[in-house]
């Protein structure tokens, strides 16, 4: 099967000395939603950024589709979408020229650019929003904007870093019909997020990172059956969904 | 990425900038077009009149070329700088380009031509302005745009290396005041360099900002403190070495990446 992303014992020491990735290796099975899980500070960012060309790797391989992303940057970058964590577009800006201007520096003429801004604001219930500017925005379309800025150029490979957080439910749920469609066109998906339910509801494969490494990877069913039921009851006697329990065993100190 | 797809990313980061300057103006354009009317008026018409002549030429003739290249040095730098570190380090939304194919000879070409059209056009907009004070002959029409362009150039460069490498907003306002501000005043603005004695005319040598100033002011009035080929190949020089900066910057990630 041909993978969108191959991760080879990826490391990261940053200039503070903290050790955030200890020797990662990852494969992202292309036209799949993959979902990446972990703890706060467990290194899934890092991952990202250093896929994406945002920070410096200190050790290991990259690829995505076959394109090494320190040999062939520009072929790697130009089919990767990235929805990052934080809202960092100019919020000085309008959601149509975000988008116009994000199709440029793929290289797309703004005549082409245009009608399919239009047409992904449409998609994300942004339409009446495209001459508003950015910082005015709600909290939930700013996320959708994020998600059309990182659709603009039709990429093959689509970083979600916590798409959905502090997103409402109704528009939540929306906005995962919207990504199992996007697979279904072909789209392959690496999602990071805090809901494991979202990420039990998406995903086929699932990995799990705490503290710099891998502790489980394999398909959703392969990691529910890590279950444990006699470690299932917390302290607090709450028990959440399976994967929640999985997570939660894999994870704690 | 092919050329005619870099064209496009260059040509998005440049009208970005351009639509920017223009959607602001009354931070951009008209703060230098207010400033050079008084200093026209002051050193020009007030105190100008005291001075007598320069080199043979009436002073506010002389203070001309030097004002008008005060306005391009700034606003080139400024334009650059600021914007670049703001979008770095307030909305971080330079990742917009870091994460697109977008060659670093591409980013740097497009943010230089930002500062170098918001460069020439408060140029311009101050050249108009001394039309009310003074009439300034232009003994060479094609080195003044040379050097209006090659001012612009230089110091919207220096400005991307000042934006890429800055790490706090103190960054930021530290080299305009403190190095930029000393440079453009001890240039040869508002004196001729053979005025100052001999030892002060050798550490005027070493600042670049003087063979802008000359070569422009060789433009408009056919004479120079310093040869007009020397000028332009300290300058070319200096172009280089800031090319070759940025580029280490951008493609290392050195200020922009953890």
């Amino acid at each position: 099967m041909e993978s969108a992303l191959t991760i080879t014992n990826l490391t990261k020491r940053y200039d503070t000395g903290t050790e955030a990735l200890k020797g990662v290796s990852l494969t992202v099975p292309a036209g799949e939603l993959f979902a990446l899980l972990g703890p706060n500070g467990a290194g899934k960012t890092t991952i990202i950024s250093i896929v994406t060309g945002l920070v410096t790797k200190s050790g290991g391989s990259a690829s995505i589709f076959g394109f090494d992303i320190d040999a062939e940057p520009e072929r790697a970058r130009a089919l990767i979408g990235l929805c990052g964590q934080e809202v960092n577009f100019d919020p000085f800006e309008k959601p149509l020229d975000i988008l116009v201007n994000q199709a440029g520096y793929y290289g797309i003429p703004r005549s082409v650019a245009i009608p399919r801004a239009q047409r992904l604001l449409k998609d994300l219930g942004l339409d009446d929003k495209s001459g508003q500017i950015g910082f005015r925005l709600s909290g939930g379309m700013k996320r959708r904007l994020m998600i059309a800025r990182a659709l603009i150029h039709e990429p093959k490979f689509l970083i979600l870093d916590e798409p959905t957080a502090g997103v409402d439910v109704e528009l939540r749920r929306s906005m995962w019909d919207y990504l199992q469609g996007l697979t279904k066109e072909g789209v392959t998906i690496l999602l990071t997020t805090h809901y494991l339910e979202e990420a039990e509801q998406l995903a086929k494969h699932v990995a799990i990172i705490n503290k710099g490494e891998i502790v489980a990877n394999g398909t959703m069913e392969e990691i529910l059956a890590l279950h444990d039921p006699s470690l299932s009851t917390g302290t607090s006697g709450y028990s959440g969904g399976k994967l929640e329990e999985v997570f939660v065993q894999l994870t704690k100190d | 990425m092919p050329p005619q797809k870099q064209f496009i990313s260059f040509y998005t980061i440049l009208r970005k900038g351009v639509v920017r300057t223009f959607r602001i103006w009354s931070q951009t354009l008209l703060p230098s077009v207010v400033t050079s009317v008084l200093y026209f008026a002051v050193f020009g018409s007030i105190l100008g009149s005291r001075i007598g002549s320069l080199n043979g030429v009436p002073y506010i003739l002389f203070v001309v070329p030097g004002l008008v290249m005060l306005s391009v040095i700034t606003n080139a730098y400024t334009d650059v700088a600021t914007t670049f570190f703001q979008s770095k380090f307030f909305s971080r939304n330079i990742d917009e380009i870091l994460v697109s194919p977008t060659p670093p000879h591409v980013i740097i070409a497009g943010y230089v031509s930002r500062g170098i059209v918001r460069g020439v056009m408060v140029g311009l907009l101050v050249l108009v302005v001394s039309l009310f004070f003074a009439l300034p002959s232009v003994a060479h029409p094609l080195i003044v745009l040379l050097f209006l362009v090659l001012s612009s150039l230089i110091f919207a460069l220096a400005g991307l290396v000042n934006g890429i490498y800055a790490t706090n907003f103190d960054g930021i306002t530290i080299v305009p005041t403190f190095v930029l501000t000393p440079l453009v005043y001890l240039g040869g603005v508002f004196y001729s360099i053979n005025s100052l004695p001999p030892f002060w005319q050798q550490v005027s040598l070493v600042n670049p900002v003087l063979y802008l100033i000359n070569g422009f002011r060789y433009g408009f009035l056919g004479f120079s403190d310093v040869p007009i080929i020397t000028c332009f190949t300290v300058l070319t020089g200096l172009i280089l070495a800031l090319l070759a900066l940025n580029w280490y910057f951008i493609r290392t990630g050195l200020g922009l990446k953890q």
